[in-house]
Protein backbone atom coordinates (compact mmCIF):
# COMPACT_ATOMS: atom_id res chain seq x y z
CA UNK A 1 0.00 0.00 0.00
CA UNK A 2 1.18 3.35 -0.99
CA UNK A 3 0.36 7.14 -0.20
CA UNK A 4 -0.54 8.59 -3.16
CA UNK A 5 -1.20 12.72 -3.44
CA UNK A 6 -3.81 13.95 -6.00
CA UNK A 7 -3.48 17.23 -7.24
CA UNK A 8 -6.31 19.07 -8.58
CA UNK A 9 -5.10 22.49 -9.15
CA UNK A 10 -2.58 22.27 -12.41
CA UNK A 11 -4.30 19.39 -14.25
CA UNK A 12 -6.35 19.89 -17.17
CA UNK A 13 -5.29 22.69 -18.89
CA UNK A 14 -5.34 23.10 -22.80
CA UNK A 15 -1.15 23.18 -22.57
CA UNK A 16 -0.96 20.03 -20.91
CA UNK A 17 0.58 16.87 -22.25
CA UNK A 18 -1.91 14.61 -23.99
CA UNK A 19 -2.30 11.83 -21.81
CA UNK A 20 -0.78 13.23 -18.44
CA UNK A 21 -4.20 13.41 -17.30
CA UNK A 22 -4.47 9.97 -18.17
CA UNK A 23 -1.26 8.62 -16.92
CA UNK A 24 -1.10 11.80 -13.84
CA UNK A 25 1.55 13.98 -13.55
CA UNK A 26 3.89 13.21 -10.88
CA UNK A 27 5.17 16.02 -8.64
CA UNK A 28 8.36 15.70 -5.97
CA UNK A 29 7.40 16.26 -2.45
CA UNK A 30 8.33 19.64 -2.43
CA UNK A 31 5.65 20.52 -5.20
CA UNK A 32 5.08 23.93 -5.23
CA UNK A 33 1.45 23.59 -6.32
CA UNK A 34 1.03 21.35 -3.14
CA UNK A 35 2.71 23.40 -0.54
CA UNK A 36 0.84 26.56 -1.44
CA UNK A 37 -2.84 25.17 -1.69
CA UNK A 38 -3.13 22.52 0.76
CA UNK A 39 -6.75 22.38 0.75
CA UNK A 40 -6.87 21.11 -2.63
CA UNK A 41 -4.56 18.67 -2.35
CA UNK A 42 -5.93 15.01 -1.13
CA UNK A 43 -3.93 11.90 0.30
CA UNK A 44 -5.67 8.31 -0.34
CA UNK A 45 -4.40 5.07 0.26
CA UNK A 46 -4.56 2.68 -2.22
CA UNK A 47 -2.67 -0.83 -3.19
CA UNK A 48 0.80 -0.50 -5.10
CA UNK A 49 -0.09 0.66 -8.46
CA UNK A 50 2.30 -1.22 -11.38
CA UNK A 51 2.13 1.73 -13.90
CA UNK A 52 2.92 4.45 -11.68
CA UNK A 53 5.93 1.80 -10.74
CA UNK A 54 7.12 1.61 -13.79
CA UNK A 55 6.75 5.14 -14.60
CA UNK A 56 9.42 6.11 -11.68
CA UNK A 57 11.51 3.47 -12.33
CA UNK A 58 12.03 4.19 -16.07
CA UNK A 59 12.23 7.90 -15.13
CA UNK A 60 15.10 6.77 -12.64
CA UNK A 61 16.99 4.73 -15.88
CA UNK A 62 16.17 7.91 -18.18
CA UNK A 63 17.65 10.17 -15.62
CA UNK A 64 20.32 7.25 -15.98
CA UNK A 65 20.52 7.89 -19.82
CA UNK A 66 20.93 11.12 -19.57
CA UNK A 67 24.08 10.93 -17.63
CA UNK A 68 25.63 8.20 -20.16
CA UNK A 69 24.38 5.24 -18.60
CA UNK A 70 24.18 3.11 -21.61
CA UNK A 71 22.68 -0.09 -19.60
CA UNK A 72 20.41 1.82 -18.36
CA UNK A 73 19.43 3.15 -21.66
CA UNK A 74 19.12 -0.15 -23.31
CA UNK A 75 16.82 -1.82 -20.66
CA UNK A 76 14.71 1.22 -20.94
CA UNK A 77 14.24 1.39 -24.54
CA UNK A 78 13.80 -2.52 -24.31
CA UNK A 79 10.88 -1.55 -21.53
CA UNK A 80 9.69 0.98 -24.49
CA UNK A 81 8.78 -1.10 -27.24
CA UNK A 82 5.87 -2.75 -26.02
CA UNK A 83 4.13 -0.01 -24.97
CA UNK A 84 5.04 1.80 -28.33
CA UNK A 85 3.11 -0.99 -30.27
CA UNK A 86 0.19 -0.80 -28.10
CA UNK A 87 -0.17 2.93 -28.95
CA UNK A 88 0.63 2.19 -32.88
CA UNK A 89 -2.33 -0.46 -32.65
CA UNK A 90 -4.67 1.71 -30.93
CA UNK A 91 -4.24 4.21 -33.71
CA UNK A 92 -4.54 2.02 -36.32
CA UNK A 93 -1.13 1.69 -37.65
CA UNK A 94 -1.38 -2.01 -40.08
CA UNK A 95 0.43 -5.20 -38.29
CA UNK A 96 3.59 -5.58 -40.81
CA UNK A 97 3.97 -1.46 -40.14
CA UNK A 98 4.15 -1.12 -36.40
CA UNK A 99 7.97 -1.73 -35.89
CA UNK A 100 8.79 0.96 -38.12
CA UNK A 101 6.47 2.94 -35.67
CA UNK A 102 8.60 1.44 -33.14
CA UNK A 103 12.09 2.39 -34.56
CA UNK A 104 11.21 6.14 -35.51
CA UNK A 105 10.09 6.60 -31.61
CA UNK A 106 13.39 4.81 -30.16
CA UNK A 107 15.06 7.07 -32.24
CA UNK A 108 13.16 9.81 -31.46
CA UNK A 109 13.56 9.39 -27.95
CA UNK A 110 17.57 9.25 -28.29
CA UNK A 111 17.09 12.59 -30.26
CA UNK A 112 15.02 13.94 -27.69
CA UNK A 113 16.33 12.53 -24.19
CA UNK A 114 17.81 15.88 -23.15
CA UNK A 115 14.35 17.55 -23.49
CA UNK A 116 12.74 15.13 -20.96
CA UNK A 117 12.30 16.64 -17.30
CA UNK A 118 12.33 13.94 -14.28
CA UNK A 119 9.32 16.21 -12.70
CA UNK A 120 7.28 14.97 -14.99
CA UNK A 121 5.81 11.24 -16.22
CA UNK A 122 8.23 10.01 -18.51
CA UNK A 123 5.06 7.65 -19.53
CA UNK A 124 3.33 10.77 -20.50
CA UNK A 125 6.67 11.89 -22.11
CA UNK A 126 6.82 8.54 -24.05
CA UNK A 127 2.97 8.43 -25.18
CA UNK A 128 2.75 11.58 -26.87
CA UNK A 129 5.84 10.58 -28.48
CA UNK A 130 4.66 7.40 -29.66
CA UNK A 131 1.12 8.83 -30.55
CA UNK A 132 2.46 11.75 -33.07
CA UNK A 133 4.92 8.70 -34.61
CA UNK A 134 2.08 6.82 -34.92
CA UNK A 135 -0.15 9.51 -37.13
CA UNK A 136 3.01 10.68 -39.02
CA UNK A 137 3.68 6.84 -40.48
CA UNK A 138 -0.18 6.60 -41.16
CA UNK A 139 -0.16 9.87 -42.98
CA UNK A 140 3.21 8.80 -44.87
CA UNK A 141 1.21 5.33 -45.90
CA UNK A 142 -1.95 7.73 -46.81
CA UNK A 143 0.23 9.63 -49.35
CA UNK A 144 1.92 6.52 -50.58
CA UNK A 145 -1.31 5.02 -51.27
CA UNK A 146 -2.52 7.98 -53.42
CA UNK A 147 0.44 8.05 -55.35
CA UNK A 148 0.45 3.95 -55.74
CA UNK A 149 -2.36 2.23 -57.51
CA UNK A 150 -3.55 -1.37 -56.36
CA UNK A 151 -4.74 -3.22 -59.50
CA UNK A 152 -3.33 -6.78 -59.52
CA UNK A 153 -4.73 -7.51 -63.35
CA UNK A 154 -3.23 -4.75 -64.70
CA UNK A 155 0.07 -6.52 -63.27
CA UNK A 156 -0.56 -9.96 -63.99
CA UNK A 157 -1.05 -8.37 -68.10
CA UNK A 158 1.50 -6.34 -68.11
CA UNK A 159 3.92 -7.96 -70.40
CA UNK A 160 7.36 -8.50 -68.68
CA UNK A 161 10.02 -7.42 -71.34
CA UNK A 162 13.12 -8.81 -68.65
CA UNK A 163 11.55 -11.95 -69.08
CA UNK A 164 13.01 -12.60 -72.27
CA UNK A 165 16.55 -14.13 -72.50
CA UNK A 166 18.04 -11.70 -75.41
CA UNK A 167 16.98 -8.92 -73.09
CA UNK A 168 18.58 -10.31 -69.92
CA UNK A 169 21.58 -10.95 -71.85
CA UNK A 170 21.52 -7.18 -73.01
CA UNK A 171 20.49 -6.11 -69.67
CA UNK A 172 23.58 -8.00 -67.90
CA UNK A 173 25.87 -6.62 -70.23
CA UNK A 174 24.66 -3.17 -70.12
CA UNK A 175 24.62 -3.44 -66.08
CA UNK A 176 28.39 -4.69 -66.41
CA UNK A 177 29.07 -1.97 -68.50
CA UNK A 178 27.45 0.45 -66.53
CA UNK A 179 29.19 -0.81 -63.03
CA UNK A 180 32.39 -0.57 -64.37
CA UNK A 181 31.85 3.12 -65.57
CA UNK A 182 30.06 3.70 -62.23
CA UNK A 183 33.36 2.65 -60.49
CA UNK A 184 35.62 4.11 -62.40
CA UNK A 185 34.09 7.70 -61.27
CA UNK A 186 35.94 10.09 -59.09
CA UNK A 187 34.62 9.53 -55.47
CA UNK A 188 32.32 12.18 -54.87
CA UNK A 189 30.33 11.45 -57.95
CA UNK A 190 30.14 7.72 -57.73
CA UNK A 191 28.18 8.61 -53.98
CA UNK A 192 26.18 11.11 -55.73
CA UNK A 193 25.21 8.40 -58.57
CA UNK A 194 24.85 5.83 -56.21
CA UNK A 195 22.23 7.46 -53.44
CA UNK A 196 20.04 9.70 -55.78
CA UNK A 197 20.60 7.16 -58.66
CA UNK A 198 20.76 3.63 -58.06
CA UNK A 199 19.27 3.80 -54.65
CA UNK A 200 16.79 6.55 -55.83
CA UNK A 201 16.86 8.62 -52.72
CA UNK A 202 15.28 12.11 -51.94
CA UNK A 203 18.15 14.90 -52.42
CA UNK A 204 17.78 16.49 -48.78
CA UNK A 205 17.82 12.75 -47.28
CA UNK A 206 20.84 11.55 -49.57
CA UNK A 207 22.41 14.78 -48.36
CA UNK A 208 21.84 13.94 -44.51
CA UNK A 209 23.64 10.97 -44.95
CA UNK A 210 26.83 11.89 -46.91
CA UNK A 211 26.91 15.49 -44.60
CA UNK A 212 26.93 17.02 -48.19
CA UNK A 213 24.81 19.95 -49.37
CA UNK A 214 22.34 19.50 -51.99
CA UNK A 215 23.87 21.94 -54.37
CA UNK A 216 27.21 19.74 -54.06
CA UNK A 217 25.51 16.64 -54.84
CA UNK A 218 23.25 18.17 -57.73
CA UNK A 219 27.07 19.37 -59.42
CA UNK A 220 28.49 15.70 -58.30
CA UNK A 221 25.65 13.93 -60.26
CA UNK A 222 25.42 16.52 -63.59
CA UNK A 223 29.09 15.90 -63.64
CA UNK A 224 28.96 12.02 -63.12
CA UNK A 225 25.83 11.61 -66.01
CA UNK A 226 28.17 13.95 -68.31
CA UNK A 227 30.90 11.30 -67.62
CA UNK A 228 29.34 8.42 -67.58
CA UNK A 229 27.54 9.57 -70.98
CA UNK A 230 30.55 10.24 -72.28
CA UNK A 231 32.21 6.29 -71.51
CA UNK A 232 29.23 4.50 -72.44
CA UNK A 233 27.59 5.86 -75.49
CA UNK A 234 30.92 5.26 -77.54
CA UNK A 235 30.57 1.73 -76.92
CA UNK A 236 27.25 1.02 -78.14
CA UNK B 1 7.43 -16.59 -37.21
CA UNK B 2 10.97 -15.21 -38.75
CA UNK B 3 8.97 -11.79 -39.57
CA UNK B 4 8.84 -11.26 -36.06
CA UNK B 5 12.30 -12.71 -35.07
CA UNK B 6 13.35 -10.85 -37.49
CA UNK B 7 11.41 -7.06 -37.02
CA UNK B 8 13.04 -7.96 -32.69
CA UNK B 9 16.50 -8.41 -34.19
CA UNK B 10 16.15 -5.13 -35.91
CA UNK B 11 14.73 -3.71 -33.28
CA UNK B 12 17.57 -5.09 -30.84
CA UNK B 13 20.42 -3.93 -32.90
CA UNK B 14 18.55 -0.47 -32.76
CA UNK B 15 18.43 -0.17 -29.31
CA UNK B 16 22.10 -1.49 -29.50
CA UNK B 17 24.01 1.21 -31.60
CA UNK B 18 21.69 3.44 -29.64
CA UNK B 19 22.82 2.83 -26.32
CA UNK B 20 26.31 1.81 -27.56
CA UNK B 21 28.71 5.06 -26.79
CA UNK B 22 25.90 6.95 -25.26
CA UNK B 23 27.38 10.12 -24.42
CA UNK B 24 25.51 12.36 -21.45
CA UNK B 25 23.39 15.09 -22.09
CA UNK B 26 22.58 18.63 -20.52
CA UNK B 27 18.96 18.49 -20.01
CA UNK B 28 17.51 21.71 -21.21
CA UNK B 29 16.03 24.73 -18.93
CA UNK B 30 12.33 25.01 -18.68
CA UNK B 31 10.95 26.62 -22.03
CA UNK B 32 9.95 29.83 -20.51
CA UNK B 33 13.40 29.99 -19.40
CA UNK B 34 14.86 29.54 -22.52
CA UNK B 35 12.39 32.21 -24.12
CA UNK B 36 12.37 34.95 -21.52
CA UNK B 37 16.85 34.03 -22.68
CA UNK B 38 15.97 35.41 -25.89
CA UNK B 39 13.59 37.89 -25.04
CA UNK B 40 16.66 39.60 -22.28
CA UNK B 41 18.52 39.77 -25.77
CA UNK B 42 15.58 41.71 -27.21
CA UNK B 43 15.70 43.83 -24.62
CA UNK B 44 19.67 44.31 -25.26
CA UNK B 45 18.97 45.45 -28.23
CA UNK B 46 15.83 47.76 -27.76
CA UNK B 47 18.37 49.29 -24.30
CA UNK B 48 21.18 50.09 -27.36
CA UNK B 49 18.52 51.36 -29.82
CA UNK B 50 17.26 53.73 -27.14
CA UNK B 51 20.48 55.07 -26.50
CA UNK B 52 20.42 56.78 -30.27
CA UNK B 53 16.60 57.23 -30.34
CA UNK B 54 14.95 60.27 -29.78
CA UNK B 55 13.28 59.08 -27.10
CA UNK B 56 11.30 62.46 -26.28
CA UNK B 57 9.69 62.44 -29.86
CA UNK B 58 8.68 59.00 -29.04
CA UNK B 59 7.26 59.76 -25.69
CA UNK B 60 5.29 62.91 -27.42
CA UNK B 61 4.31 60.51 -30.03
CA UNK B 62 2.97 58.01 -27.67
CA UNK B 63 1.16 60.90 -25.28
CA UNK B 64 -0.16 62.38 -28.60
CA UNK B 65 -1.74 58.90 -29.89
CA UNK B 66 -2.98 56.69 -27.18
CA UNK B 67 -3.82 54.09 -29.85
CA UNK B 68 -0.07 53.93 -30.33
CA UNK B 69 -0.21 52.32 -27.01
CA UNK B 70 -2.22 49.81 -27.79
CA UNK B 71 -0.34 48.63 -30.56
CA UNK B 72 3.20 48.70 -29.12
CA UNK B 73 1.42 46.66 -26.03
CA UNK B 74 0.42 44.12 -28.62
CA UNK B 75 3.20 43.51 -30.53
CA UNK B 76 5.08 43.48 -27.49
CA UNK B 77 2.56 40.65 -26.13
CA UNK B 78 2.70 38.66 -29.39
CA UNK B 79 6.59 38.80 -29.43
CA UNK B 80 6.38 37.56 -25.72
CA UNK B 81 3.80 35.22 -26.26
CA UNK B 82 4.97 34.03 -29.79
CA UNK B 83 8.74 33.29 -28.12
CA UNK B 84 6.86 31.48 -25.02
CA UNK B 85 4.84 29.20 -27.55
CA UNK B 86 8.22 28.57 -29.91
CA UNK B 87 10.03 27.02 -27.29
CA UNK B 88 6.80 24.80 -25.40
CA UNK B 89 6.17 23.65 -29.69
CA UNK B 90 10.05 22.70 -30.09
CA UNK B 91 9.14 20.00 -27.11
CA UNK B 92 8.29 16.41 -28.61
CA UNK B 93 5.19 16.17 -26.48
CA UNK B 94 4.09 19.34 -27.11
CA UNK B 95 0.56 20.31 -28.16
CA UNK B 96 -0.31 22.02 -31.13
CA UNK B 97 -2.65 24.54 -29.23
CA UNK B 98 0.68 26.24 -27.68
CA UNK B 99 0.72 27.66 -31.46
CA UNK B 100 -2.48 29.87 -30.47
CA UNK B 101 -0.86 31.48 -27.55
CA UNK B 102 0.33 34.58 -29.08
CA UNK B 103 -3.15 34.99 -30.89
CA UNK B 104 -5.55 37.54 -29.23
CA UNK B 105 -2.19 39.38 -28.42
CA UNK B 106 -1.76 39.67 -32.37
CA UNK B 107 -5.17 40.54 -32.61
CA UNK B 108 -4.68 43.31 -30.25
CA UNK B 109 -1.64 44.73 -32.20
CA UNK B 110 -3.86 44.69 -35.44
CA UNK B 111 -6.84 46.14 -34.46
CA UNK B 112 -4.74 49.37 -32.77
CA UNK B 113 -2.64 49.60 -36.02
CA UNK B 114 -6.52 49.60 -37.75
CA UNK B 115 -7.55 52.14 -35.67
CA UNK B 116 -4.41 53.37 -36.20
CA UNK B 117 -5.08 54.14 -39.75
CA UNK B 118 -8.55 55.08 -39.13
CA UNK B 119 -7.40 58.23 -37.15
CA UNK B 120 -4.87 59.29 -39.86
CA UNK B 121 -7.89 59.60 -42.21
CA UNK B 122 -10.48 61.42 -39.86
CA UNK B 123 -7.80 63.56 -38.13
CA UNK B 124 -6.38 66.66 -40.62
CA UNK B 125 -2.56 67.30 -40.43
CA UNK B 126 -1.55 64.15 -39.63
CA UNK B 127 1.93 63.40 -41.09
CA UNK B 128 1.37 59.61 -42.64
CA UNK B 129 4.49 57.23 -43.65
CA UNK B 130 5.32 57.75 -47.70
CA UNK B 131 5.90 54.90 -49.78
CA UNK B 132 9.83 55.65 -49.31
CA UNK B 133 9.18 55.40 -45.47
CA UNK B 134 7.36 52.34 -45.79
CA UNK B 135 10.02 50.56 -47.65
CA UNK B 136 12.52 51.87 -44.67
CA UNK B 137 10.09 50.26 -42.43
CA UNK B 138 10.11 47.23 -44.83
CA UNK B 139 13.80 46.83 -44.41
CA UNK B 140 14.07 47.58 -40.48
CA UNK B 141 11.93 44.88 -39.52
CA UNK B 142 13.07 42.12 -41.88
CA UNK B 143 16.59 43.49 -41.02
CA UNK B 144 16.41 43.26 -37.32
CA UNK B 145 13.65 39.70 -37.22
CA UNK B 146 16.86 37.68 -39.69
CA UNK B 147 19.11 37.66 -36.89
CA UNK B 148 16.49 37.14 -34.05
CA UNK B 149 15.08 34.61 -35.70
CA UNK B 150 18.74 32.76 -36.51
CA UNK B 151 19.16 33.20 -32.52
CA UNK B 152 15.88 31.15 -31.94
CA UNK B 153 16.75 29.00 -34.52
CA UNK B 154 20.14 28.39 -33.09
CA UNK B 155 18.39 28.12 -29.62
CA UNK B 156 15.42 25.58 -30.50
CA UNK B 157 17.20 23.41 -32.81
CA UNK B 158 18.41 21.95 -29.07
CA UNK B 159 14.98 20.98 -28.55
CA UNK B 160 13.71 18.06 -30.69
CA UNK B 161 10.62 19.84 -32.27
CA UNK B 162 8.13 16.91 -34.22
CA UNK B 163 6.18 19.92 -35.73
CA UNK B 164 8.95 21.57 -37.10
CA UNK B 165 7.69 23.89 -39.78
CA UNK B 166 4.76 25.30 -37.14
CA UNK B 167 7.68 25.91 -34.57
CA UNK B 168 9.23 27.71 -36.71
CA UNK B 169 6.21 29.97 -37.97
CA UNK B 170 5.81 31.01 -34.33
CA UNK B 171 9.57 31.69 -34.00
CA UNK B 172 8.93 33.74 -37.20
CA UNK B 173 6.15 35.46 -35.52
CA UNK B 174 8.19 36.53 -32.26
CA UNK B 175 11.04 38.08 -34.46
CA UNK B 176 8.64 40.11 -36.48
CA UNK B 177 6.57 41.22 -33.73
CA UNK B 178 9.96 41.89 -31.74
CA UNK B 179 11.20 43.89 -34.64
CA UNK B 180 7.98 45.88 -35.58
CA UNK B 181 8.34 46.40 -31.49
CA UNK B 182 11.64 48.05 -32.00
CA UNK B 183 10.65 49.90 -34.39
CA UNK B 184 8.67 52.13 -32.92
CA UNK B 185 12.02 54.16 -32.18
CA UNK B 186 12.30 55.29 -35.57
CA UNK B 187 8.70 55.52 -36.88
CA UNK B 188 7.82 59.20 -36.89
CA UNK B 189 4.97 59.14 -38.44
CA UNK B 190 1.01 58.46 -38.12
CA UNK B 191 0.36 54.88 -39.14
CA UNK B 192 -1.48 54.87 -42.57
CA UNK B 193 -3.01 51.99 -44.53
CA UNK B 194 0.56 51.90 -46.77
CA UNK B 195 2.75 51.43 -43.69
CA UNK B 196 0.16 49.03 -42.15
CA UNK B 197 0.07 47.00 -45.24
CA UNK B 198 3.93 46.89 -45.44
CA UNK B 199 3.83 45.77 -41.91
CA UNK B 200 1.65 43.12 -42.16
CA UNK B 201 3.79 42.31 -45.93
CA UNK B 202 7.10 42.22 -43.34
CA UNK B 203 5.81 40.19 -40.80
CA UNK B 204 4.01 37.81 -43.57
CA UNK B 205 7.85 37.79 -44.76
CA UNK B 206 9.74 36.58 -42.31
CA UNK B 207 7.31 34.59 -41.12
CA UNK B 208 7.19 32.48 -44.45
CA UNK B 209 10.89 32.38 -44.54
CA UNK B 210 11.37 30.57 -41.09
CA UNK B 211 8.44 28.73 -42.14
CA UNK B 212 10.47 27.33 -45.63
CA UNK B 213 13.49 27.90 -44.63
CA UNK B 214 14.01 27.06 -40.36
CA UNK B 215 11.32 24.19 -40.31
CA UNK B 216 13.14 22.65 -42.64
CA UNK B 217 17.00 22.96 -41.31
CA UNK B 218 15.14 21.67 -37.81
CA UNK B 219 13.68 18.97 -39.86
CA UNK B 220 17.22 18.44 -41.11
CA UNK B 221 18.25 18.27 -37.74
CA UNK B 222 16.39 15.84 -36.44
CA UNK B 223 17.88 13.54 -39.57
CA UNK B 224 21.06 14.40 -38.53
CA UNK B 225 20.80 13.03 -35.37
CA UNK B 226 23.63 10.59 -36.53
CA UNK B 227 21.83 7.27 -36.35
CA UNK B 228 18.59 7.84 -38.82
CA UNK B 229 19.35 6.36 -41.89
CA UNK B 230 22.42 4.07 -40.55
CA UNK B 231 20.14 1.51 -38.73
CA UNK B 232 18.64 -0.78 -41.13
CA UNK B 233 14.55 -0.79 -41.06
CA UNK B 234 12.43 -3.74 -40.66
CA UNK B 235 10.52 -3.85 -43.64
Amino acid sequence: MIAISIDFTLEGTIFGPGFASFYGRRRGPNSIAGAEIPTQVMTKIVPNDPAAEADRRWSALMVAAQAGDGVAYQALLRDCIPVIKAIARRRGVVADRIDDVVQDVLLTIHRARQTYDPDRSFTAWLCVIADRRAIDLLRRVRRQELREVYAPLAFEGHADHAADPTQRLFRADATGIATRAIASLPARQREAVQHLVLEDRLLADAATLTGRTSGSLKVNLHRALKALRARIEPQE
Amino acid sequence: MSTSSNTDSANERLIHDLATDLVPVRRLRAPSVRAFTWLATVVAIAITLAIIADLSALGHRLSAAPDMWLSVTGSTLTAILAAIAAFQLSLPDARRTWALLPLPAALLWITASGVGCLRTWLVPGTHAADLSEARDCLVFIVGLAVPLSALLFIMLRRACPLQPELTALIAGLASAAAAATLLNFFHPFDPAVTDLAVHVFAVAIVMGANWGFNGRLLATNFLRSGVTLAVPRSN
